[in-house]
């Protein structure tokens, strides 16, 4: 290490940072590949099919192969389509998608920034995700991705409300904004001690309002592809598209790391005796994250697409009231000695 | 010059430009991207002075709703740009005055820290967020809490003044819906089977 710190001289913050950024997004892009093919292979067993089983060894490879397809295709412009904006939007939607991996911890010392307002960078960074969705639809001329355009923006902002109080929830019971002192202050005996005893309420409207947010069925009226083709992206072809596809899936399992480490006690183990605590603690968080998002995927098999003016009412009549009352429960709460978390 | 120094003019750059940006584009809803731009910068230019909850405030208020909706509404217009250009030689004497007195109600307010002003360095431990709150809810309290009345009453004013509710219009009452049972909606009739009569 102090031979490569010698060698890059005052350089070496700079390079050790962007080793660091490359050691969390390429394991990302892997886990949203494989995450692709889990989708297909879960949804095709829940409908008694198979899946995808044809390429590498049961299917392995399919991914990959899929990705290779999307980079040789051809990228079209629509006629009188804004060109820049119409280029620039994928990479709005994937931008905010990687860089709020910033604050995230993996274990006790494992984290990129360990910045005091993490909670609040996190829901700043997603709350722009938006803007790839919105200005897509706006720059690619078309009718069926302008109206998606328009049902995501006010979808993700009328689910944002209710997913900011719900991490208020959080940030009262755990007092902190700092991400690795939240998974800490669920320490204890075992399950019992994580937030989403106390905060139950808030962590079901936060698993939803995640699944509003990502624009995952059944809140996908944003593609929507029964009324609008493909919604926002339908103009967008080849690795433009893949960037969208692409950011859809890091999205989900950013949410389901997020959702994991606030309320499902992060990396630590469900029971804190001998044969749990032996389990290295990545493999924890990475165990509550691919349950989080088995449930994305179980959601997308099971329920109906809602329609427009019942995801506006759960938002805005339901969710957001749930999660102010509780807020006042849990303040309330925790003046009691009752309050043990 | 350090890095940091670079750091700053580059956004300061960024940010002109950005606001030149606002208001010469020919097009909305570039307007209103670049307006997005220069929120961003300007948070950039907060977390520099280790402001992190105003910048990140800021980028989560402003560019992650407000401009949502500003974009949305922008969007769907058809504005004529001929026809506001137009006024642009008579606005122009009002928007003057106004950008200068703003330029030096601000100078005058600075003006007095202006010479001790250099990089605020509050060390590591403080968490702003915190110092924010305890000095909001204790020493501001009265102040925060009109404001925050004051925004309810505009709130609940832009509603009464916008509602309209149509006589003609048909809504749902969801309360109800999942109310009904079965047999508010399926009747099942037993019936004998009826028999082919001849010539059919």
């Amino acid at each position: 290490m102090t031979a490569l710190e010698n060698l890059f001289g005052p350089a070496w913050p700079a390079v050790w940072t962007l080793a660091k950024i490359v050691a969390i997004v390429a394991p990302l892009f892997l886990g949203v590949a494989y995450l692709t093919l889990a989708e297909r292979k879960v949804i095709g067993y829940m409908q008694v099919r198979i899946g995808p089983n044809r390429v590498g060894p049961k299917g392995w490879l399919q991914p990959i192969a899929d990705g290779l397809k999307l980079l040789f295709k051809e990228i079209i412009v629509p006629s009188g389509a804004n060109k820049f904006l119409f280029i620039l939007a994928p990479m709005l939607a994937i931008a905010p998608a990687m860089a709020a991996w910033a604050v995230v911890p993996f274990s006790p010392e494992v984290v990129l920034a360990d910045v005091d307002a993490g909670l609040l960078y996190v829901m700043a960074i997603t709350s722009m995700g938006v803007y790839g969705v919105i200005v897509a639809g706006w720059a690619s001329n078309s009718k069926y991705a302008f109206l998606g355009s328009l049902r995501s923006a006010a979808q993700i902002v009328s689910y944002e409300i209710a997913m900011g109080f719900a991490l208020v929830g959080v940030l009262l019971a755990a007092q902190s904004m700092n991400l690795t002192q939240i998974v800490n202050g669920q320490q204890g005996g075992g399950f019992w001690n994580w937030y989403f005893v106390p905060l139950f309420p808030m962590f079901l409207v936060y698993l939803i309002a995640g699944v509003a947010e990502t624009n995952r069925a059944p809140f996908d009226v944003a593609e929507g592809e029964s009324e609008l083709v493909a919604g926002f992206h339908v103009e967008y072809s080849g690795m433009a598209f893949a960037v969208f596809f692409l950011a859809e899936y890091a999205n989900m399992i950013l949410v389901a790391t997020m959702t994991a480490i606030m309320f499902l006690g992060g990396w630590l183990p469900p029971f804190n005796v001998v044969p749990f605590t032996w389990v290295p603690s990545f493999i924890w968080l990475a165990a509550k994250v691919a349950f989080v998002l088995f449930l994305f995927l179980w959601f997308r098999a099971t329920f109906p697409r809602y329609r427009y003016d019942q995801i506006m009412r759960l938002g805005w009549k339901v969710f957001i009231p749930v999660t102010l009352v509780w807020l006042m429960v849990v303040a309330g709460w925790m003046l009691t000695p009752a309050w043990v978390w | 010059m350090s890095f940091k120094v670079f750091i700053f003019y580059f956004f300061s750059v960024v940010l002109l430009l950005a606001a030149v940006r606002v208001i010469t584009a020919r097009n909305p809803v570039h307007s209103a991207l670049f307006l997005v731009l220069a929120f961003f910068t300007a948070a950039g230019l907060w977390m520099l002075l280790e402001a992190e909850f105003l910048a990140i405030s800021l980028v989560l208020v402003y560019v992650g709703a407000v401009m949502v909706l500003f974009l949305f509404v922008v969007m769907m217009l058809d504005i004529n740009l001929e026809e506001l250009r137009q006024g642009f030689w008579d606005y122009l004497p009002h928007g003057l005055i106004v950008g200068g007195l703003m330029v030096v109600e601000m100078a005058m307010v600075l003006g007095a820290r202006y010479t001790e002003a250099g990089w605020a360095d509050l060390g590591e431990q403080v968490s702003n967020t915190k110092a924010l709150g305890q000095v909001l809810y204790t020493q501001y309290v009265y102040p925060f809490e009109l404001a925050a009345v004051l925004l309810l009453i505009a709130i609940v004013a832009a509603i009464a003044l916008t509602l309209r509710r149509r006589k003609d219009t048909k809504y749902q009452n969801p309360a109800k819906q999942v109310q009904v049972k079965r047999g508010d909606r399926v009747r099942l009739v037993s019936m004998p089977a009826e028999k082919a009569k001849k010539g059919e």
